[in-house]
């Protein structure tokens, strides 16, 4: 033994039954790996940059022709930027558990007195900061070229935040469950899955279109909630709290639910003996 | 007490009562019972697809079994596993570190998971145990087969675990990296008093660490004894020879009720 092991004092082990040393742990885990790899960092704010400098012209090649987007100036490239929000929100929290796979760690962390309520919660927070970094330049981007400023949206922003971001790890929850249960095959069902939602829930245009029956699912969706509380500020400069509300109660349902079946899913997988095999 | 402070009963550090598990039609493992006495080390010893991966799985808590009874270190392991796994760890070849994160990087994590104080002196202390030091800034990935190995044993004992499980440890390793990572275990076990469980195909490895053996064969225990026991029975003069017997059905047989009894 070392002389630098012998000078060590006695080990205190601090094992509560939610430990948030043991969330910022792996919060740190996924810092380290994002700080230590450009490519990870640009590749965050590449695809929601792209996407709306894309729906950007459009919007201004639009509100030249077009009246209703001349009337509501931004309508597009808002809806891009929360819709954003909501995938990044989403990729955010399955690229990290993803990376637990690539690297074939998860063993280590399953057998670790980390629980799975607390790995969810530091992919929540890896979650935040992945969309924070990703949707800066776009957000930006917004600004300088097109003159939408999101942030103008004020308080309700803040809620449309909260609903997007949560429905998008309640999307996650069951992904990453799926994907624990049947391997990494199923891994493209991140990137798949989220897409399912933009004709539900009326990203770029109003659910009143839709036929009644979609629409009646539609209304069920809480990101339905949010793009259409954005148009009613834009067209209408009218927020309802009462709706966003609605749909925070919906989510805190989506979130709990998501989070069952991934407890469910990871059951299954160690029933399975999956999580031996993990990552290939 | 224990180095860790946790009262020394007669309590065995690990007690397997009827352990199985089944995939489909398929037995990985099939009721077996064993128990582990504080302070000592049992070796897994099989070939290929005799349930020894499974079994420790089964142990750390990454396979649930089918059936049986899982009690370690005064837990209920099927029932309250997080108290126990503070006190346990384990070390894998097949289990990798992140490949990307420096080796300082990842052993900060885990000190931190593990719930330790004096973080970062831990970690220079473990690193400096095993010879890391230099490495310490590098990542992962790009240490040689030795390094990596002693990256997850520090990983493995950072915790200074009482319970230790070892799969193949030495595999892939060097004779004299192979050798130098036993004589670290021998000395850790002498320091801490801890216990160890090993999976292990290397008959040397067995011999010189184990006070204990189960051979397993098709998911079950076929005999169990110290190596001299073994060799004795079996009329050998190496683990190798006595494996060879018992996996091919050539040898001395025990009787069935010392095979399959209670835990030793």
């Amino acid at each position: 033994m070392s002389k630098h092991m012998q000078s060590l004092p006695p080990i205190e082990r601090h094992n509560p039954a939610f430990s948030f040393s043991r969330v910022s742990a792996m919060v740190l885990r996924y810092w380290y790996l994002l700080k230590g790899s450009w490519p990870r960092i640009l590749e965050l704010g590449y695809w929601p940059s792209m996407n709306l400098v894309m729906w950007g012209f459009l919007q201004t090649f639009l509100a030249q022709t077009t009246d209703v987007f001349a009337m509501a100036g931004g309508v597009l490239v808002g809806s891009v930027l929360l819709w954003e929000l909501m995938f990044r929100g989403q990729l955010g929290f399955t690229i990290s558990f993803f990376e637990e796979m690539w690297s074939r760690n998860f063993g280590h962390l399953m057998v670790s007195p980390l629980r799975p309520v607390e790995f969810v919660a530091a992919l929540v927070g890896m979650s935040i900061i992945r969309t924070i970094i990703g949707m800066a330049p776009a957000l930006v981007i917004a600004v300088w070229f097109f003159g939408f400023n999101l942030f103008e949206l004020g308080i309700a922003l803040v809620a449309f935040f909260a609903n997007l971001v949560v429905f998008g790890w309640a999307i996650a929850l069951v992904v990453t469950g799926i994907i624990l249960r049947n391997g990494m095959g199923a891994e493209s069902l991140a990137w798949a899955v989220p897409f399912i939602f933009v004709p539900l829930c009326g990203i770029y245009y109003p659910v009143s279109v839709m036929p009644g029956w979609l629409e009646a699912i539609a209304l069920c969706l809480p990101p339905t909630y949010v793009f259409e509380g954005m148009r009613s500020i834009l067209f209408d400069q009218v927020i309802d709290w009462q709706r966003l509300v609605f749909a925070a109660v919906l989510n805190a349902g989506f979130f709990a639910g998501g989070y069952i079946i991934f407890m469910a899913f990871l059951r299954s997988a160690k029933e399975r003996g999956m999580l031996l095999s993990i990552g290939e | 007490m224990s180095p860790h402070g946790t009262s020394e009963t007669a309590t065995p550090a690990l007690e397997v009562v009827d352990l199985a598990k089944t995939y489909g039609t398929v037995t990985a493992v099939d009721g077996i019972s064993f128990s582990v006495a504080r302070g000592s080390t049992m070796a897994l010893l099989g070939g290929n697809g005799a349930g020894k991966t499974t079994t420790i799985a089964m142990v750390l808590g990454l396979v649930t079994p089918t059936r049986g009874t899982l009690r370690g270190l005064g837990f209920d392991l099927l029932r309250d596993r997080r108290q126990a796994n503070a006190l346990m760890n384990f070390e894998s070849p097949y289990v990798d570190m992140p490949m990307r994160l420096t080796v300082r990087e990842n052993l900060t994590v885990y000190a931190r998971l593990y719930g330790l104080n004096h973080v970062r002196d831990r970690v220079l202390a473990i690193a400096d145990d095993l010879a890391l030091t230099e490495f310490l800034d590098r990542p992962s990935g790009k240490l040689s087969a030795g390094q990596k190995t002693r990256v997850g044993l520090a990983k493995a004992l950072i915790n200074e675990p009482e319970l230790l499980l070892l799969d193949e440890p030495t595999a892939s390793l060097d004779p004299d990296t192979a050798d130098w990572v036993r004589s670290y275990f021998e000395a850790y076990k002498a320091r801490t008093g801890a216990t160890i469980l090993l999976a292990s195909h290397n008959m040397g490895e067995v011999e010189r660490l184990a006070d204990n053996v189960l051979m397993m064969t098709q998911g079950r225990i076929v005999d169990r004894g110290t190596p001299s026991d073994l060799l004795a029975r079996y009329g050998r003069s190496n683990m190798e020879d006595v494996f060879l017997d018992v996996a091919r059905g050539t040898g001395i047989r025990a009787e069935e009720t010392f095979m399959e009894g209670a835990p030793s």
